[in-house]
């Protein structure tokens, strides 16, 4: 990770962050203005917000891979301080904000200055998600109107959801022409935004789904403008609109309130809703990074108050780190700050060469990707996911939702907590254990001095209360180490432990640690644990494996007795390997299901789900690999077809290993790895003939063993037979050197 | 250096269900240390509690060498106190209490306020039996600390006495010490980096400490080192349950304020959730 100075490896990797910075800014464009308008805030505020956000927490952040910029969770606070302080003029309500905005800036610096990002360990991980969903569903029930071409629909949430039957049939009977234009761009972003994961074409991919609506939307009102000859088809209400000249429209920010209760409510709610999300989001990304680099949460917080001042000053939003443009930063190459720079930087050019295009966009397709992401902030998987973890976390999740809208997101959030304390204390039937140890400490971690590893022992309960005392301990342990945890002396573990577990298990393991949890046997026998590790199959039951094999597992199983190898249809989560190869590094693995294992177990074919991208960049991805086993060690590799999109990560300084001598193979394969000498010895002309030869597949070693994909999708029974053909001809070739 | 013994044991005892395994636990004890007993009672003296105390001190298996009753009455922690101070005893014996269905120890009021206030050390029985439980393995503090030479004498002093091939020297760092933040990776390498440094420092400040001992006290014993880094007084205690130690023995407080007890520190975590048996060394007379 450290071969080289610091300073080169950045020059080296600066094509690639810029690179990533500029798809990263496609979505961030279409973001930020939707965002801003969503909480009433002139377009531009979003674009401001992204803007100081990169500019200034690439340069003094503490993480690596995230990108900021105005937040989802923040809509629903910010519109709440807008209507609410602006008490019927908007534009005085925004400059209000401001201020909020300014005041909750400072407070996060300060929050980073006393190192209180472990606050947010505090909230309960259900209680969480059913504020997110509550935010989510905020956004969907205003967006929703506005994605239909209805922007005069006032009201609370409530009131939005039980008017969106109305809104429906206002659009069926008897429509204006007007409303028929931005209902059809509504509605078929979104249709696209929901089919966009779908499509597997690299180029197609390149730009992210919320550019394409943003570019075909611009296109149809172009299309209107210049061959209808239809210009102003939709009114000015369902347009942006954008400041003439930036610099001499500057809003003032009023301070005017800044000593009423209701000030001081609402910039508490933006800095409740700022940490939480850059905190989760942070966490988040951290798990993506290819590199596996610890951020420093605190840092960062300085860095999101800096930013969030300076927006606040030019008249942006808050800036938070967000989850899905880091994501896609991440799967774009990305892989220091720079990117995050780069991408502040795009939106500048943007704004100043496109802005007569972007006042081009029409509403409804901004609403409809807000609409989107609203829908996957409350999907209900989500509940489903969650109630499969305990009908108890459901109840958690629920009553923070409903709390959520029906007052405002800090009682809301609040009221989660006491849910969760009252479930808990239900489930033990006494509060006493929480009451009488709450505050004591219940950690011990030591290195044993015999083994060398670390110990770590737990007492009397472990929950989100107390979680921040473990977790202190856990961060002090090298992830190299081997950890074990016992949970032994204590009676009672929650799911935000389980799971804050389980993120550390999957760190520790990712980095050629080894984290064990024991002792928690015990209680399952004794006070039926209700929070044992469920968390390791997260999708097992729903779909139910078992109960009927489809038609492809049944072929699968005859192909097994055909081959006499062994089928297991059910999923398992054990995937430790997989993720030694590079095709994971950016990728989450969930589970692999429909094993099918050679009795030496030397070949394994298996259907895999897992994931790329997060949150509304999230795509869910299923394929059929085969993993066998070598004969004797290899060098490590990749090899990939060679297409478009690798040709433009090879222009931003990846690296492909061309064979003089084979320029067929040269042209077609996309071959990567470190040690170069190692594989063009390996790499001798008869297997460069075999490969030349036979259907170009990805495949990839990890030095012991070789991992083969054809489509990135399942394959077929006749796709796994070809499959199978080609890695016994490959291990022959190997075999017989 | 003078050298601690255990020549003097005074026992308080009330009239409740343990008392029969209270007295056969100190008469062992006394037995083991060679040492002659003192029995307190606080409260009055009447015929049948004298005789019923007597049968039971006449039915234990071993027979003490030295036994003295004494009857007393007032403020029980002050007379208990008062009573130690003139017979100059080395050694005040005590019994914890249960919790409720829970199997955790703690201290009643009246004899916290003793462990606190006593000038010589103080042995907490847990869980006083009538037959013998082997003690097998004896966990120490080892900081840094002028007491901790007499506390690591007095544990190998123990050790020999009652037969114990095991002890466990654990030197609790403060995690102020290392004073590194973690918050990324580079500040956790040189945390662990400081806190190695930390580790050596402190096991070659105990083993110098052990080897000084008087030839006779280590021999025979199986002697490891454990540092710990975290709350003082807290991780032995948690340490002591983990490895299940039979005893533990620690150093007095240093000094007593007000503040300290509300912060609880040092013994008080011990006081609060009493892990095993705990010996309390007082070498402030020896000093």
């Amino acid at each position: 990770m450290y071969r080289s100075s610091p300073y080169k490896d950045f020059l080296v990797g600066l094509p690639k962050n810029i690179f990533s910075g500029f798809v990263v800014s496609l979505i961030a464009l279409p973001l930020g203005l939707g965002l801003a308008i969503a909480s009433e805030a002139p377009p531009i505020a979003g674009i401001i917000a992204a803007i100081a956000g990169g500019m200034v927490v690439s340069i003094l952040g503490g993480s690596h891979l995230t990108i900021t910029g105005p937040g989802n969770g923040l809509v629903i606070v910010i519109l709440s301080a807008i209507v609410g302080m602006g008490e019927g003029d908007l534009y005085q309500g925004y400059l209000y904000t401001l201020a909020a905005i300014i005041l909750s800036g400072f407070m996060l610096f300060i929050f980073g200055v006393f190192r209180l990002g472990a606050l947010s360990e505090f909230f309960p991980t259900t209680a969480l998600q059913g504020m997110l969903a509550a935010i989510g569903v905020g956004i969907l029930a205003k967006q929703f109107h506005v994605m239909l071409g209805f922007t005069d629909v006032k009201g609370n949430t409530i009131n939005q959801l039980t008017l969106m039957p109305s809104s429906i049939k206002n659009l069926l009977i008897n429509p204006s022409g007007e409303v028929i234009l931005a209902s059809a761009i509504g509605v078929m972003s979104l249709v696209f935004l929901f089919l966009y994961a779908r499509i597997r074409n690299s180029v197609f991919q390149l730009i992210p789904a919320p550019m394409w609506v943003v570019i075909v939307s611009i296109s149809v009102m172009y299309y209107n403008d210049l061959v209808l000859k239809t210009p102003d088809v939709l009114g000015s209400n369902l347009m942006i609109t954008l400041p003439d000249n930036l610099l001499a429209s500057l809003p003032r920010p009023d301070f005017g309130k800044i000593l009423s209760s209701n000030f001081m409510g609402h910039t508490l709610s933006i800095t409740l809703v700022a940490v939480i999300e850059s905190l989760l989001s942070i966490k988040a990304v951290d798990k993506l990074d290819p590199l596996k680099r610890r951020s420093n949460i605190n840092k960062d917080l300085r860095a999101l108050g800096i930013a969030t001042g300076v927006s606040g000053f030019l008249g942006g939003l808050n800036v938070v780190t967000v989850i899905a443009r880091s994501s896609v930063n991440v799967n774009n190459g990305g892989n220091n700050r720079s990117a995050n720079f780069f991408h502040a930087a795009f939106l500048v050019v943007f704004i100043l060469l496109f802005a007569k295009q972007i006042q081009k966009i029409p509403m409804p397709a901004l609403a409809a990707i807000l609409v989107y992401t609203g829908y996957r902030l409350a999907a209900p998987e989500n509940l489903f996911r969650i109630y499969k973890i305990g009908k108890e976390q459901a109840i958690i999740f629920l009553s923070t939702l409903v709390a959520t809208l029906m007052t405002s997101l800090t009682t809301g959030i609040l009221l989660g907590i006491l849910t969760t304390i009252l479930v808990h204390i239900i489930l033990n039937k006494s509060g006493v254990l929480f009451s009488r140890n709450w505050l004591k400490p219940n950690v011990l971690m030591y290195l044993e001095e015999e083994t060398g590893n670390y110990y770590v022992s737990v007492k009397n309960f472990c929950s989100f209360l107390n979680f921040f005392k473990l977790k202190a301990k856990l961060d002090e342990i090298p992830p190299k180490a081997h950890a074990i945890v016992d949970f032994s002396l204590c009676e009672f573990v929650d799911h935000t432990v389980m799971e804050g577990l389980n993120d550390y298990s999957r760190s520790f393991s990712l980095q050629g640690g080894f984290f064990e949890i024991i002792g928690l046997d015990v209680h399952e026998a004794k006070t039926e644990h209700p929070f044992a590790i469920r968390k390791s199959l997260p999708e097992t039951s729903l779909f139910n494996f078992q109960i009927s094999l489809t038609k492809r597992q049944k072929l699968l199983q005859k192909l097994s007795t055909i081959l006499d190898w062994n089928y297991l249809p059910d999923p398992v989560s054990n995937y430790g390997e997989l993720e030694r190869f590079l095709y994971f590094k950016t990728k989450w693995i969930n589970f692999r299901y429909n094993n099918l294992e050679s009795k030496s177990k030397d070949f394994l074919l298996f259907d895999l789900s897992y994931s790329e991208g997060a949150f509304i960049a999230k795509e869910d991805l299923r394929s059929t690999f085969l993993q066998i086993k070598v004969p004797e060690k290899i060098p490590v590799f990749a090899l990939d077809k060679e297409n478009f999109m690798t040709n433009i990560l090879q222009l931003s300084g990846l690296k492909d290993i061309d064979f003089k001598n084979h320029p067929d193979f040269s042209k077609r394969f996309y071959l990567r790895g470190e040690d170069e000498k190692a594989i063009r010895a390996f790499f001798t002309d008869n297997l460069i003939y075999f490969f030349e030869s036979h259907p170009a597949y990805y495949l990839e070693s990890d030095g012991d063993s070789l991992l083969i994909r054809s489509k990135e999708r399942l394959a077929s029974i006749q796709e796994i037979k070809q499959i199978l053909a080609f890695a016994e001809e490959l291990l022959k070739i190997l075999d017989n050197r | 250096m003078s050298t601690i013994t255990f020549k003097k044991i005074m026992v308080g005892f009330a009239f409740s269900p343990n008392l029969k395994a209270n007295v056969y636990e100190s008469i062992r004890m006394a037995h083991y240390f060679g040492g002659e007993l003192i029995f307190v009672h606080v409260g009055s003296k009447t015929p049948e509690k004298e005789s019923r105390f007597k049968e039971i001190v006449t039915s234990s298996p071993i027979q003490p060498e030295k036994t003295t009753i004494e009857w007393r009455e007032g403020n029980p922690v002050n007379t208990l106190l008062q009573a130690g101070e003139e017979f100059k005893v080395d050694l005040i014996l005590l019994g914890a209490l249960k919790r409720e269905n829970v199997v955790k120890f703690y201290l009643g009021s009246i004899a916290r306020k003793i462990t606190r206030r006593a000038k010589c050390s103080v042995l907490l029985l847990i869980n006083p039996s009538v037959e013998r439980n082997p003690c097998q393995h004896i966990v120490v503090n080892g900081f840094d600390s002028p007491q901790t030479k007499d506390t690591i004498q007095a544990a190998f002093m123990v050790a020999k006495a009652l037969g114990v091939n095991k002890i466990s020297l654990v030197e609790e760092i403060s995690s102020s010490e290392v004073a590194v933040a973690i918050d990324d990776d580079r500040s956790l390498r040189r945390a662990t980096l400081k806190k190695e440094r930390l580790r050596r420092r402190e096991q070659t400040r105990v083993k110098d400490v052990v080897k000084k001992l008087p030839s006779e006290f280590t021999t025979d014993v199986n002697w490891t080192t454990q540092s710990i880094f975290g709350r003082r007084g807290y991780s032995i205690g948690h340490y002591a349950k983990v490895v299940r130690a039979d005893l533990l023995v620690m150093n007095s407080q240093e000094n007593l304020s007000f503040i300290d007890r509300l912060i609880t520190r040092d013994l008080e975590h011990i006081l609060a959730e009493l892990p095993t048996d705990v010996l309390i060394i007082n070498s402030r007379g020896n000093v």
